[in-house]
């Protein structure tokens, strides 16, 4: 077996960790499985590719590779304007939709329906605006490098395994350390008794569609940067992330990050054993496997 | 001086079936009320209108001088109310410490830590192991937990819903001499209580609620005998003027 699999399984892993780590808070937090956080992937790349398109527009050396990388200083100055919009696109539609429901009381799974037609809304209007026609970052080849034991990975790969790194180890001292993060997990534990400890329940929803907004931003843009950006970029990666969530245990933010990898580092093995066509079909395997054996996931709480 | 005001409540989950129909006392700064009543009264539904969980549809809620009628529960801790709930009134999850630091974080900062020292030195119990699991707590110490938390942020009135809900007695024994000395402490108590002999001992003023109105509010010694008690939770008294 090619050992390679293990770098492709850790780079893939690395987008679903992140990008689960937001499903797994909004779904511990909001209490409802939200389909649109896929799309916000997609609009985070696309945000960010527009915000680096002006960027560049304004000065053009932005663009320019910076060595050892296929990009210039334009993309990581416009994934902190994607990262913002991302958020002001989430807080949004949680204003005029989710809130609206949360405030009637609405059950979770009426919740959940209104985020499948939202995902549905929001990936038609990005392939409206964009077109279907894939986007790049950048157009610039990269020659993977040799890591040892047959492994080999591009300075992109590895700055995403390793921001990916940083940002987890970032999130978890937030929400074990901080306040917010205890208020957070109090929230998670029992709202209504949050409330009665004094916290804002609001604000702390808002403070999770942050986070997880740019969390989904960020991931996008990894998956932008290593493949291209689509429209069906954030759907396609739905399964693995819902997967990666359980299989971590809903609320864990080590545990998402830890199913992302085990996702990722699965879907390559399996390209290698039983072929590139059924990659797709190793997260619904997982999930199925998690849901029947321990559906509390890895690091979850029974009941949660 | 007034601490609580209820004036003509209306509440409950649904504005055409109310739960609590019309109720209105006046609580003056340090008293202890105890709130009594058959099961199905309507007691813990007021205390929770009161305390902002269950919507208002009629009336007025004030807390001292503030109208805090409809106010979500956050605000109304942020106006000085404490409220411990019945069941599941404590973070599980989160650590004896952590329970603490979260009601803190409404205090200014400086405060923080001394007011977490005062509850931890009044509760020992919890002292010992602050960075335990609150979930490994025994059901006393629970209540301890939440009575703690409450206190922290010193509320003018402290309402307790059933704090001897499936406790043993030695346990029911240990929280009501917690809520006494409270009580000593000078804070205003209210308490809904089934274990009405304990809670008729604590306090010094009863209100009883029937079919959610209030059928008494007098002395808590007048409802010692049981006798009159006992007409109201039958129903064979509906209303007794204010003693």
């Amino acid at each position: 077996m090619n050992p390679q699999a293990i770098i492709d399984g850790l780079i893939a892993g690395s987008t679903i960790g992140l990008g689960a780590i937001g499903l797994t808070l909004t779904y511990s937090i909001l209490r409802f499985a939200n389909f649109t956080h896929g799309d916000f992937l997609a609009w985070g790349a696309y945000l960010t590719l527009t915000v680096a398109g002006v960027l560049g527009g304004l000065a053009a050396g932005l663009g320019a590779p910076v060595y050892p990388f296929s990009f210039g200083w334009g993309l990581p100055l416009a994934m902190f304007g994607g990262v913002a919009l991302t958020v002001a696109l989430t807080l949004g539609l949680d204003r005029i939709l989710f809130g609206k429901l949360r405030a009637r009381g609405a059950d979770a799974i009426i919740i959940v329906m209104a985020s499948f037609g939202a995902s549905m809304a929001l990936r038609s209007l990005l392939e409206f605006i964009f077109t279907a026609k894939p986007a790049y970052f950048t157009k610039a080849l990269q020659i993977a490098k040799p890591l040892g034991l047959g492994m080999r990975a591009t300075p992109d790969q590895l700055l995403v395994i390793g921001m990916t790194a940083v940002l987890v180890v970032v999130l978890h001292l937030l929400v074990t350390r901080s306040a917010t993060g205890r208020a957070m997990r109090a929230v998670s534990e029992n709202p209504s008794l949050a409330g009665v400890y004094g916290v804002n329940v609001e604000n702390v929803i808002r403070v999770t569609w942050i986070i997880g907004a740019g969390l989904a931003c960020i991931a996008g843009v990894m998956a932008g940067l290593l493949v291209q950006i689509r429209p069906y970029m954030g759907f396609d990666l739905l399964l693995p992330l819902f997967s990666a969530a359980i299989l971590g245990g809903i609320g864990s933010i080590p545990g998402a990050m830890l199913g992302g990898l085990i996702i990722g580092l699965a879907e390559a093995f399996a390209v290698q054993i039983v072929g590139a066509e059924w990659r797709a079909a190793i997260s619904f395997v997982i999930l199925v496997l998690v849901l029947m054996l321990r559906p509390q996931g890895l690091f979850g709480q029974k009941g949660a | 001086m007034t601490a609580l005001s209820v004036a003509g409540l209306h509440a409950g989950y649904d504005p055409d079936l109310p739960i609590v129909k019309g109720v209105s006392f006046d609580i003056t700064r340090g008293e202890a009320v105890s709130i009594l009543g058959p099961n199905g009264a309507g007691k813990s539904t007021m205390i929770k209108a009161i305390a902002g969980l269950v919507p208002c549809f009629a009336g007025h809620v004030r807390l001292g001088q503030t109208d805090v009628t409809g106010l979500a529960s956050h605000h109304l801790v942020r106006n000085g109310m404490g409220f411990v709930p019945q069941t599941e009134n404590i973070f599980t999850r989160l650590t004896i410490l952590e329970n603490l630091q979260i009601a803190a974080q409404l205090l200014p900062k400086a405060e923080r830590a001394g007011r977490i020292a005062a509850m931890l030195d009044m509760f020992p119990d919890l002292a010992a192991r602050p960075g335990e699991l609150a979930g490994a707590l025994s059901g006393g110490q629970r209540q301890m937990l939440a009575a703690a938390r409450a206190l922290l942020t010193e509320p003018q009135v402290l309402m307790l819903d059933e704090p001897s809900a499936g406790l043993s007695p030695k346990l029911v024994g240990q929280v009501f001499d917690t809520l006494r000395r409270i009580s000593e402490a000078g804070v205003t108590l209210v308490l809904v209580e089934q274990n009405v002999r304990a809670a008729l001992t604590l306090t010094e003023r009863a209100l009883v609620l029937v079919d959610g109105k209030l059928a008494h509010d007098g002395p808590s010694e007048t409802l010692h005998d049981g006798k009159l008690l006992g007409e109201l939770f039958l129903g064979h008294r509906t209303a007794e003027a204010r003693t």
